[in-house]
């Protein structure tokens, strides 16, 4: 019996160098060549039960595609791609694909082997089709089935949009913001997913047909009531929406932000390129970032790019807790983020300009599980300290915005406030409205609310062909 | 994009226009306000919606002059547009009777408290107005607000019009006279608002006033416009603008208000420098 060979380890990537991509904004992830995606793709077993495709939230045919390249077909691979995925080249780039398809990889599994690097393919395919010039549009059902409203144009919103799209409905999105993009453009900095390829998914989704209306603010520029006299069905994708606050004294501080605030000066106002783009920001010396999920990871590696002499994140849990994709963490630690487990913040400490000079923390440990199943902390007596800071960032999550929700009163929500909608189709307690994302999960990751945004089309499909049949 | 279809200087360094703004004129209510972006680089500033006219889809927008969007606005012309303009937003001022309103303005913030006058008006209030500036030129839109208030009267600083003195003068002038307020409106200059609210306290008036915290995206998304109203951290931009005038944190509001104050400066002149002069604004 043939023994197969298969390298331990992925094929090496380049990346910018850690002391030259701490001064700019330029993408650190530099992908693959030709050759080199075509070793990584000999690396794939092509095995039968394909477990990488059960680990992916929108069920990539993962073996088809790679097989393609294998073969150097790469407009087959592509089709292959794009017929599941309306944003491969960001998906490859941001989904945790540790925990999802490479998680899963029998390569992965066999012993001293690292699993192919799904997610580093998977962008060269989309990358590639992109460079050619000519996007592959599939064809168009010219006859529409029906209309539909989408409310924000982020991950969710633009991939039901496009999927409803190409299945023949006319589509119109909602967005507040000046920009389609919602968390791409907003939240991800540009040294993890360039807006250019944002923008380049984002026009492949016009090109099917899908109207974007930005800065229309569902709910306050259009009504509920006026969405559902024009449309067929509803679905609500607006993310969270809300930055959450330890609220801890001295909280308005100048120099503490959110790290929704501070990504959105940057990512989106282009604050970095101050002052060619009018936004400002404060360019802390000293930086603490509270929490360790991708949002703290991303705000820390901004803030030392924006000149930061230190970067310090503070977690009040330990390494092991951390939420953040660990190719992040890597990426962070290269940068030179200092990492202070089981520390968390009490109080912001200012100037008597109102300016922040440090925050006062105190050390944790670990105590028994809590309801998230990790173990709780918890403060340990007399171990305050001070860590001198003119910048302060929280990182800790989000909850719902209420712009939307306070404008449509019937929608049921949960007791966390987010709407109340079935995990199978987005239906929630009004009929032919349906949600998916961040809106009705809490903060989670790109790719759910991808799969969020796929199932929710199915569903309003079959919901618009049943009411149509019926009239 | 959002044509102006019409400019007027209003005051030195003051304009009104109207914007083509279609969904926001046929929702907009008193007391909101709409986010603007001049252009592509711009950066995204609240401002109250002055008026509105549902048939033509346009809002009316009232600024003054004081930083590069501001200024970059005073310099357009009919038929040049705006970036964005996205609203309404905030909530929208609680009309109702309530028996006799006293309605502070000062500078470009008589542009806010005017639709909300005018409203009150209708709802069967008897108003009575207070405009402030620092001369008579500067007081701005005295003839409409006259025409919706049953009473005007203007304090100015150098005494060019009205009463010499600041608006808290006029609050205690018109209660030392008899006249029983039973709710007070403040919206100008952050520093005008809190002496407003401390007059309105110690007359025993209560006093909404509309906070203009520097904001981003304007919907609740970022928490930069965060004030401290009570014990409690509120967002202006989605449980405002308007509070309870004794309750906020005036020291911290105006401490945010100059946050980027260095780079405010270089942004104004950089623009400046770019144009040419600019003093004829």
């Amino acid at each position: 019996m043939a023994v197969i060979k298969i390298p331990n380890n992925k094929t090496p990537i380049k990346e910018q160098e850690p002391g030259e991509r701490i001064h700019n904004f330029k993408e650190v992830v530099l992908g693959y060549t030709l050759e080199e995606a075509v070793a990584e793709a000999n690396r794939c077993l092509q095995c039968v039960n394909q477990p990488c495709v059960a680990g992916c939230p929108v069920n990539i045919d993962i073996p088809g595609f790679i097989l393609a390249l294998k073969n150097r077909d790469l407009p087959k691979s592509a089709q292959i791609l794009k017929s599941y995925n309306n944003l491969p080249a960001v998906c490859g780039r941001v989904c945790p694909q540790e925990s999802q398809c490479e998680g899963r990889c029998t390569v992965g599994k066999m012993k001293e082997h690292e699993p192919v690097a799904i997610g580093k393919l998977e962008r060269f395919v989309a990358d590639w089709e992109a460079n050619q010039g000519t996007m592959n549009i599939p064809e168009i059902p010219s006859r529409k089935l029906g209309k539909v409203a989408i409310i924000g144009a982020g991950p969710a919103g633009l991939t039901a949009a496009a999927d409803l799209a190409k299945m023949g409905y006319e589509v119109k999105i909602f967005e507040a913001l000046h920009a389609a993009g919602g968390v791409l453009m907003y939240g991800i900095p540009e040294f993890r997913l360039p807006k250019s390829i944002v923008e380049r998914e984002v026009n492949f989704i016009k090109s099917l047909g899908v109207e974007i209306d930005t800065d229309s603010i569902a709910g306050r520029s259009i009504t509920i009531s006026e969405l559902k006299d024009e449309f067929d069905a509803i679905f609500i994708g607006t993310g969270a929406g809300t930055p959450s606050f330890m609220n801890i004294p001295g909280t308005n501080l100048n120099g503490v932000y959110s790290a929704s605030e501070f990504l959105t000066r940057i990512n989106l106002m282009h604050a970095y390129k101050f002052p060619e783009s009018d936004t400002p920001i404060r360019i802390g010396k000293r930086v603490v970032v509270v929490g360790a999920g991708n949002v703290a990871m991303d705000a820390s590696r901004s803030a030392l790019r924006l000149g930061a002499e230190s970067v310090k994140i503070v977690y009040r849990r330990s390494k092991e807790e951390m939420p953040a994709r660990i190719e992040e963490y890597h990426h962070a630690i290269e940068e030179g983020i200092e990492f202070h487990w089981l520390t968390n913040p009490i109080e912001y400490i200012g100037d008597d300009k109102g300016n922040l000079t440090a925050v006062k923390c105190i050390k944790m440990k670990l105590g028994e599980p809590d309801a998230s199943g990790r173990r709780r902390p918890i403060p340990i007596e007399g171990s305050e300290f001070v860590m001198e800071a003119d910048m302060a960032i929280e990182a800790i999550g989000q909850t719902s915005n209420k712009v939307l929700l306070s404008a449509f009163p019937e929608l049921k929500l949960t007791s966390h406030g987010y709407i109340e909608a079935d995990p199978e189709t987005g239906q929630t307690s009004v009929e032919g409205v349906f949600a998916g994302g961040d809106i009705v999960t809490g903060a989670a990751t790109v790719i759910l609310a991808m799969g969020a945004g796929k199932k929710s089309a199915k569903a309003i499909d079959r919901y618009i062909k049943s009411k149509k049949a019926v009239v | 994009m959002f044509e102006i279809t019409s400019k007027e200087k209003i005051a030195t360094k003051e304009y009104e226009i109207w914007v083509k703004a279609p969904k926001v004129a046929s929702h907009a209510k008193p007391g909101q306000f709409v986010i603007i972006r001049t252009s592509p680089n711009g950066e995204r500033i609240p401002l109250t919606i002055a008026d509105f006219n549902t048939e033509k889809g346009e809002i009316r927008l009232i600024f003054q002059a004081v930083g590069k969007t501001t200024y970059e606005m005073a310099t357009m012309k009919v038929g040049d547009a705006l970036q964005d303009v996205a609203g309404p937003l905030g909530h929208p001022s609680e009309i109702k009777k309530y028996g006799t309103v006293m309605m502070i303005g000062g500078g470009v913030g008589i542009a806010a408290i005017l639709p909300i006058l005018k409203e009150l008006k209708r709802a069967g209030n008897k108003v009575i107005t207070i405009l402030g500036g620092r001369s008579a030129d500067l007081v701005i839109l005295k003839d409409e607000c006259e025409r919706f208030s049953d009473e005007l009267l203007v304090t100015t600083d150098d005494g060019s019009m009205g009463m010499k003195g600041v608006v808290t003068d006029g609050m205690k002038e018109v209660v030392k006279r008899g006249e029983k307020i039973d709710q007070a409106w403040s919206i100008g200059p952050t520093v005008m608002m809190k002496f407003s609210a401390y007059t309105a306290k110690e007359l025993g008036i209560p006093i909404f006033v509309s906070l203009n915290p520097i904001m981003v995206d304007g919907t609740g998304m970022c928490g930069a416009c965060r004030v401290t109203v009570g014990k409690n951290i509120r967002f202006a931009c989605v449980d405002g603008p308007e509070f309870d005038g004794y309750e906020v944190n005036w020291e911290e509001l105006m401490n945010r208000l100059r946050q980027y104050k260095d780079q405010e400066k270089i942004s104004l002149e950089n623009y400046i420098a770019r144009v040419g002069d600019l003093s004829w604004l």
